[in-house]
């Protein structure tokens, strides 16, 4: 096999010479081991919450007095024999008999067996699909496992963090849609029609930039009436976070249409009569796509983090809905904390989503960049 | 340069205007206003609501006229220094909030310097030492400072405080200087609190800073300007600081704008957190109670001490870079 200068062997080269935009940018994003992983994570944890309810293996809202913040139970793989059989060791309640405080003492001689596939506690799968199949959980339906362990209620948090994936990150994706089109429309039109146009939408962006996000967020969710129904408050925190996000995106929108508004290939479809929502649609997105893609995958977290700090500070999803942020509420006060640390676990799901996420887009835009060598 | 900052500060007021407008209509914005509140939390305690006392508030405070009107009047007693009445605490806003704006203040720049502080070292150190432990061990940290939410940290710290160190890590004084006149011993008080919130706001923008400076530097390292100075036999040291940081400095500083925001807007969730004398607390209650002078005095402040952190970057940015001024 001959090769060529660059030392790849010639079918590379002419493969590599005829691939797409979209396969370049993929080969080019593969090399990025640490978004790879990351690319792998997000995946994950999307699909935990796509399906929370047959991953939680209990049902987050079931409380249990008589298991009020019970600590998490470590979990042991192998029960005296080389093959795996996982079980974690039954905890017994007790009362310290001078201060009457409520303690937890490992039970060693009592072993809660967990299987894989296990019938549960029953639910319905995207509200319709009736099962009581859980991916894990104890052999034995009646006994409890709190691998994460349990609140003020005694719910589980594992259940629970799994529920709020759910409404976290698809805060995330609905508010970084509305952002894209405000940004898109908004950076584009500002972009392709430049003038006066431009210049208000330029001051616009500026301003929105300048002001501090959180105390706006706070007025405009305090804003929202106390009796709306849990969805209704959904999509307006949704609507309400993405108002001030999608100037990052109008900007790089902007920017790219300012770059591609004098290449030739737009001047040429110009001199071929396109019309001009053909010329932005069918010509110009497309060679931008990527390097929204990049931004975008940017912009979710800070989503995230945005609907996080309101529901924490009370102002965002009230329970009993369940998201990261509303799950952290309840960790506000430093005697839960202390009580229970084990309340900051969602902020522990908040903070590895976020950096799953900064990765993969760091390693999008990268690649985005036909530039990069 | 006297030119440039009149041109700029000439382009602040539809700013200025802009940011105020925003304000009123935020606060105007919640269904209801006090008097409907009062009536609600009155009827909610068993007593009974009158409606020609509410008619009588709402006069009292101008609700009952329209918004255009309620705006000016708001505003020309704002540009007198009179911030109104804070319904819920039966004070004049102006008592309320300066001491809290005053801290906040101090809190803020205090954060800035801290920032500018440790990104600035560590950015040039990753960016000449590119690709060694130090510079992968500093790029962890700045993502993992990034990722976690400033009130998640607050959290955390105030965990190890009263687990490990038996102490409550909240407040900004001691308790025998909490409502006592300012004394250098309440500045020392201060000072000695301050750093754990500054410490916590100050890490999100730290590490973002780092990532600008090491990446502005590494492009900066490799001009031919460089190798010129390195080959006519200069220090590596001197070489460093007199060139390439100063070019590298510039986006660095322009950052300041956005920097100011971001601080302001976490300072007000980590002072909800940490229970800080500053202005996050009050304006949350202010708020959820409707109490909108209260409320629209702190966003207005807040929001003026963000424009006014954009024109100071923008200033520096042209005593640093004679393009700039001459554009």
């Amino acid at each position: 096999m001959s090769v060529t200068a660059a030392g790849l062997p010639d079918r590379a080269v002419s493969r590599l010479a005829t691939a797409s935009e979209a396969r370049l940018m993929w080969l080019r994003f593969c090399r990025h081991k640490v978004a790879m992983a990351s690319l792998v994570l997000t995946i994950l944890i999307y699909l935990v919450a796509l399906f929370a309810e047959p991953v939680a293996p209990f049902d987050p809202d079931k409380a249990n007095a008589r298991l009020v913040f019970h600590p998490p139970q470590m979990l042991h793989i192998f029960d005296g024999s080389v093959i795996p059989r996982p079980y974690v060791n039954a905890v017994r309640l007790t009362r310290d008999p001078d201060t009457l405080a409520v303690t937890y003492v490992p039970d060693r001689s009592r072993k809660v067996y967990l299987g894989f596939f296990v019938h549960g506690d029953p639910y319905k799968l995207w509200t319709v699909i009736p099962s009581d199949i859980h991916l894990f959980g104890p052999v034995n339906p009646r006994e409890t496992a709190f691998l994460l362990g349990a609140d003020r209620l005694g719910r589980d948090m594992l259940s629970r963090i799994a529920y709020g994936a759910r409404v976290s990150l698809s805060i995330g994706l609905v508010g970084v849609t509305c952002s894209l089109l405000l940004g898109v429309i908004i950076g584009g039109a500002s972009g392709y029609f430049g003038g006066r146009l431009d210049w208000v939408v330029q001051r616009l962006i500026e301003f929105i930039i300048s002001l501090p996000t959180i105390p706006i967020w706070l007025a405009l969710a305090a804003a929202l009436p106390k009796h709306w129904s849990p969805v209704k408050t959904y999509f307006m925190i949704t609507l309400i976070i993405s108002l001030i996000g999608w100037t990052e995106l109008a900007r790089v929108v902007r920017g790219r249409f300012l770059a591609l508004r004098s290449d030739t290939f737009v001047t040429a479809a110009f001199l071929d009569g396109c019309s001009r929502p053909r010329i932005i649609f069918r010509h110009m997105l497309p060679a931008m796509t990527s390097h929204i893609i990049a931004s975008v995958t940017l912009a979710i977290p800070l989503m995230i983090l945005a609907e996080t700090a309101l529901s924490f500070l009370g102002l965002g999803l009230q329970p009993p809905a369940i998201s990261w942020g509303a799950l952290l509420e309840e960790a506000q006060n430093i005697h839960s904390i202390a009580t229970a640390p084990w309340l900051l676990l969602p902020g522990v799901a908040v903070a590895i989503t976020v950096l799953a996420l900064n990765f993969l887009g760091d390693g999008l835009r990268d690649a985005a960049d036909p530039h990069a060598h | 340069m006297g030119r440039f900052i009149a041109r700029r500060l000439l382009g602040m007021i539809p700013f200025i205007f802009l940011v105020s407008v925003t304000v009123f209509v935020l606060i105007k914005l919640p269904p209801g206003d006090f008097a409907s509140n009062y009536a609600a939390a009155l009827a909610a305690s068993g007593e009974t609501v009158d409606d020609t006392m509410l008619a009588e508030l709402r006069h009292r405070y101008g609700l009952d006229q329209s918004l255009p009107v309620q705006y000016v009047r708001w505003i020309s007693s704002v540009a007198q220094g009179d911030f109104g009445f804070s319904f819920k605490w039966q004070q004049p806003v102006s008592s309320l909030i300066g001491e809290r704006m005053g801290l906040t203040l101090i809190l803020s720049f205090a954060t800035l310097l801290f920032t500018w502080a440790i990104a600035l070292p560590i950015g040039v150190y990753s960016a000449v030492r590119r690709y060694t432990w130090g510079d992968y061990i500093v790029t962890m940290l700045g993502f993992i400072g990034l990722a976690v939410p400033n009130f998640l940290l607050a959290l955390t710290l105030m965990y190890v405080g009263v687990t490990v160190f038996h102490t409550d890590l909240g407040g900004l004084f001691s308790p025998e200087y909490l409502d006592a006149p300012w004394s250098f011993g309440r500045v020392g008080d201060l000072a000695a609190h301050l750093w754990i919130p500054m410490l916590i706001l100050g890490t999100g923008g730290a590490a973002s800073l780092i990532r600008i400076m090491r990446a502005n530097l590494i492009d900066q390292l490799h001009q031919p300007y460089v190798d010129t100075a390195r080959a006519k036999g200069l220090s590596e040291f001197t070489l460093l600081f007199r060139y390439p940081i100063r070019i590298a400095l510039n986006p660095f500083v322009s950052t300041l704008g956005w920097v100011l925001p971001h601080l302001v807007s976490g300072s007000v969730i980590i002072s909800i957190v940490l229970n800080l004398p500053t202005a996050g607390p009050l304006l949350l209650q202010a708020l959820l109670s409707q109490d909108q002078y209260l409320a629209g005095a702190f966003l207005l402040l807040l929001c003026l001490l963000t424009l006014v952190g954009t024109l100071l970057s923008d200033i520096l940015l042209a005593l640093l870079d004679p393009r700039i001024r001459f554009q």
